[in-house]
């Protein structure tokens, strides 16, 4: 192995702030979460490929734009704004955006899966890594999570703190999500918004054949929420959807927002991209660099 | 020093003031409904305290999870339904966001046990307790009359960690006062004897100490514990009345397989192997009828204690704790 690609395996220092970008801005964020996504994976030797890839553009959206309010330095801020990753198993791109933050140490992330981790495979809160606000992995109830969290923000402490929660849309299979769906627009959580990475993928493979949770748009807009389309990629489209959720708090709507995010699991490296397959396997050594490679071309 | 015989009352109605006080001594003490409010008695915090009362519905695993978002917000969260739906039908929730969190969510869960009475045995929950004295970080209470309840209930709402209390919707005879002593964790010897221990939770804790005033008309002097705490499990004193007495009965309202008879077992196994009998629901389903009547079809009186308490001395004075033949196991027939 060449000096370079030896490089290319090993995690770099760069993080980024948090603050309005333009859309353009954010490629070079997503392109930075890839790349640690697949350097953890191929050392992890197990994981998932699939669904960090396709919903690197939203983690980079979400953590990079100022819509979500947080100190890398103390994630504990008590005034903080908080993000529930529902899909626990997509775990490295949340722990990617964090180290990309500068939330902890970005070489940190080789140790994903490894004994002793605070990156365990599936969020563990008692690991205390700096962003985990809970553990997650059984799927269906980090949604219910983040509903509790919104009403002690502002049904209890009437604060403006916002909860952002992000689950599949195989997730959608999971019957306590609409219980949550249910309260989150009962309790007029204008401050809640549940982001669903929708790349119609999962582990046995289409969500239609699997058990078909469509339409989504009608569920989602028939339990309450104000419901908006984005394509997962176009760094413009995610911003839209980032803002309506913030006019629709600002302007006191009662109603929670929910982002639908149209994307293609594995995006960005094309070998993986919109195949199933990749849900749940990490890539060999050659995958990583070929996809390593590939991510160069497009900094 | 027998207990006394003070009257009857549910042990839901000391939760149900338990969280009232409790709500006036904190203010970031909530709960959560699940449509059964006036049955387990969040009722009364709800009319009390309606800005800090959020109706869920019939949602059991949503409210649940929901208590952890606000327990993670810190909030003291209580989620009461009856304990089928809220220990059982949630069980994964319980066990993930609940436990390996160690989120501050306090569960009440009532209708257990037979006494629930006609509403059958899809209400009569019999299992939880096995269940929940597995989960890391759960602290797990069955009190035996209303004010032991009461007093659980302020203790575990005051305590940090995930708690669940367990109680009864029939009138259960009562036997502590304001000023008994209550401490999580702790057992209480209510008599003193060293022939046989009779160890139990929630409303068998009354049944055993009228065996034992039964059996010390034979001149045999029982030790009754009451293990109000499951979890975390009071060792020493069980170790010391399995030492001291060397015959042990436990008591539950609650399947013989894996709840205090099971913990008690694991223990004296460990530290004082002793000949132990339980008393309890075999392996079977409840059903309709009056609480009395029920109690007495599955063998949950007195009766089956002292019962039970003369064979494990028999077996403890044989020299052997082998096998005692199988007596016949009442079986529900509708």
């Amino acid at each position: 192995m060449d000096i370079a690609t030896k490089q290319s395996l090993d995690f770099n220092t760069t993080t980024f702030t948090n603050e309005r970008r333009e859309p353009a801005a954010f490629a070079a964020i997503a392109n930075e979460i890839r790349r640690d996504i697949v350097r953890m994976l191929v050392r992890a030797g197990s994981g998932h490929s699939g669904g960090p890839l396709g919903s690197a553009d939203i983690f980079a959206v979400l953590y990079f734009s100022g819509v979500m309010r947080y100190k890398p330095d103390n994630m504990q801020w008590p005034d903080r704004d908080r993000f529930v990753l529902s899909a626990g198993h997509m775990a490295p791109v949340m722990y990617a955006a964090l180290a990309n933050a500068g939330c902890y140490p970005k070489d940190e992330q080789a140790t994903l899966r490894k004994y002793n981790t605070r990156l365990q495979g599936h969020p563990g809160r008692d690991m205390h890594l700096p962003g985990v606000e809970t553990s997650s992995g059984s799927l269906g109830q980090g949604i219910s999570i983040a509903v509790g969290m919104a009403m002690a923000d502002k049904l209890l402490d009437r604060t403006d703190k916002r909860v952002f929660c992000l689950t599949g849309d195989g997730e959608l299979q999971e019957g306590s999500v609409w219980e949550a769906a249910m309260s989150a627009s009962h309790f007029k959580l204008d401050n809640f918004c549940w982001l669903i990475d929708n790349n119609d993928c999962q582990i046995d493979g289409r969500v239609p054949d699997v058990m078909n949770v469509y339409p989504i748009v009608d569920k989602c807009q028939s339990f309450g929420f104000d419901t908006i389309v984005v394509d997962g990629h176009d760094y413009a489209d995610l911003l839209r959807g980032f803002d309506q959720f913030l006019a629709n708090q600002a302007g006191g709507t009662g109603k929670p927002t929910a982002i639908i995010a149209r994307t293609y699991m594995g995006h960005g490296v094309s070998f993986m991209n919109d195949k199933f397959e990749w849900h749940g396997k990490p890539p060999t050594q050659e995958q990583a660099i070929a996809a390593l490679e590939e991510l160069a071309q497009h900094p | 020093m027998t207990p006394q015989l003070l009257g009857q009352k549910p042990t839901r109605h000391g939760f149900g003031e338990g969280l009232v006080t409790l709500g006036e001594r904190h203010s970031n003490v909530v709960v959560l409904g699940g449509d059964i409010t006036g049955s387990v008695l969040t009722s009364m915090f709800k009319d009390k305290f309606p800005d800090r009362f959020f109706s869920i519905g019939i949602a059991e695993q949503n409210a649940t999870t929901i208590a952890t978002g606000l327990a993670l917000s810190g909030k003291i969260p209580f989620f009461a339904s009856y304990g089928a739906f809220c220990a059982l039908r949630n069980a994964d929730q319980l066990r993930i966001s609940v436990a390996y969190n160690e989120a501050n969510v306090k569960i009440g869960g009532g209708h257990a046990g037979i006494s629930v009475g006609p509403d059958g045995a899809t209400h009569q929950v019999l299992e939880e307790i096995a269940f929940l004295r597995t989960l890391p970080h759960m602290t797990l209470i069955v009190p035996a009359d209303f004010e032991e309840a009461r007093k659980a209930t302020i203790a575990m709402g005051e305590m940090v960690g995930p708690a669940y209390i367990r109680f009864g919707r029939s009138p259960v005879p009562m036997f502590n006062t304001a000023d008994s002593p209550f401490e999580l964790g702790k057992a209480i010897q209510l008599t003193d004897g060293s022939d046989v221990a009779l160890i139990a939770c929630g409303s068998m804790v009354w049944e055993c100490i009228r065996a034992a005033e039964e059996l010390a008309k034979k001149g045999i002097k029982a030790r009754v514990i009451n293990v109000h705490t499951i979890k975390p499990f009071d060792v020493a004193t069980v170790t010391a009345a399995a030492r001291e007495c060397g015959a042990i009965v436990t008591a539950e309202e609650h399947q013989v397989h894996a709840g205090l008879g099971g913990a008690v077992a694991e223990v004296t196994a460990k530290n004082a192997p002793v000949p132990i009998e339980f008393v309890g629901v075999k392996d079977s389903f409840g059903g309709s009828g009056e609480p009395e009547e029920l109690m007495e079809y599955f063998g949950l009186t007195w009766k089956e204690v002292y019962a039970s308490a003369l064979v494990a001395m028999d077996r403890r004075d044989k020299g052997s704790s082998g096998t005692r033949a199988v007596r016949d196991v009442p079986q529900y027939t509708a």
